[in-house]
């Protein structure tokens, strides 16, 4: 007759992974600021109460009003991944991007969303980018240069690492216009150029394959150009690319100056 | 003109008043201060050529770099094509008059006109 053995040794049960707890959604306050320059000429707050987890973003955060709770908060975005430059606000005082900022690392259980500064407002936190895109445009931002790679028997620019460290920092500006919103002289000189408009200048002319250097300095060498930064560096702070423009500012100051060829 | 320019001018004025500014303050210094200040220690400072030629310098100087800020301020704080070429063509017009006033002193304390 066979037998069937029977262990007496407990069965050993997989190994317990740590698998955290679900986080309890936190609720928060978040303030809104309404303006609407065809119905009304004052700005006001208004308050809505959303359910956050520790991921929630800004952008989520407002898009969850605009699903849930008030539909007519007027919000520019696109990408949700801070490529594409559109849902710049003030945050808490602070430009930032909407979709870049988590609720949790602002360590407020009041959030404050407002329009950036030194732009017109459109409506709500929706503002208009005209000055921003056509100051952009003015800088000339492409390569100038006589020789077209695309010419048959041409050669291509030889372009070394050094060569692109120069601007390469440069050339990660999204057009959010944080920079120019952070500019404390764009707040009185409504014809200064920006910090973004003359990063980007700075981004090509120090390109080596570019031979556009003296229509761009003679651009930004305006009584409201390049002169008057007052090096305040508040927009390289704001940046959330990581770009220093109010560095851009100063080497192509150096152009002007002559320290820089 | 262009900025550029401006702003050398602007640079280069801060530096040489800078500089001549120390070497007036170290001229004080070669004596007791309130004796400095004496009427006839100021006016002899006047007769001295080379020194009120400094002067003359210095107060050139500081009018170009002065005016030159203030019109930089001005442009600043508002906008437009009358105001600003009334800020520009009044800050020329103000620096040249303090210069004359300056220099109509400097001239006639040289000269002993009193």
């Amino acid at each position: 007759m066979a037998t069937v053995e029977v262990s007496t040794e407990k069965k050993a049960e997989p190994p317990q992974t740590s698998v955290p707890a679900p986080s309890k959604p936190k609720t928060i306050t978040l303030r809104i600021s309404r303006f609407n320059p065809s119905e009304n000429a004052e700005t006001k707050f208004e308050e809505f109460k959303i359910p956050v987890q520790k991921w929630t973003t800004v952008l989520e955060a407002i898009l969850y009003v605009k699903e849930n709770l008030d539909h007519s908060v007027a919000v520019r975005y696109s990408c949700r991944q801070a490529s594409c430059g559109s849902c710049g606000m003030k945050i808490n005082g602070k430009p930032r991007l909407a979709c870049y900022t988590k609720i949790s690392e602002l360590e407020s259980n009041v959030v404050t969303v407002e329009p950036m500064n030194n732009f017109p407002i459109i409506r709500d936190l929706a503002v208009d980018f005209k000055q921003l895109f056509s100051t952009h445009k003015k800088m000339k931002p492409f390569i100038i240069n006589e020789e077209s790679e695309v010419q048959p028997g041409a050669k291509e620019f030889i372009q070394t690492p050094q060569d692109l460290e120069k601007f390469l920092q440069f050339s990660y500006c999204i057009k959010c216009g944080l920079c120019n919103s952070a500019c404390p002289t764009m707040a009185t000189d409504k014809s200064f150029v920006g910090p973004q408009g003359l990063a980007q200048a700075y981004r090509y002319t120090a390109d080596n394959r570019d031979q556009g250097k003296k229509d761009r300095l003679k651009i930004v060498d305006q009584s409201h150009g390049i002169w008057r930064c007052h090096f305040a560096g508040s927009c390289s702070n704001v940046c959330p690319k990581g770009v220093d423009p109010a560095m851009a500012i100063q080497l192509l100051r150096g152009y002007l100056l002559g320290f820089r060829k | 003109m262009r900025e550029s320019i401006i702003m050398k001018i602007h640079y280069g004025t801060a530096l040489g008043a800078v500089a001549l500014v120390a070497i007036h303050i170290l001229m004080r210094m070669s004596q007791k201060y309130s004796d400095s200040l004496q009427y006839q220690n100021v006016i002899a400072n006047y007769h001295l050529l080379p020194y009120a030629l400094m002067l003359e310098v210095i107060l050139v100087l500081l009018s170009v770099h002065g005016f030159n800020g203030l019109r930089v301020i001005l442009l600043e704080l508002k906008q437009g094509v009358a105001y600003e070429r009334a800020i520009n063509y009044g800050s020329i017009a103000a620096m040249a008059a303090l210069v004359a006033y300056g220099s109509r002193t400097i001239l006639m304390a040289g000269m002993g006109v009193s």
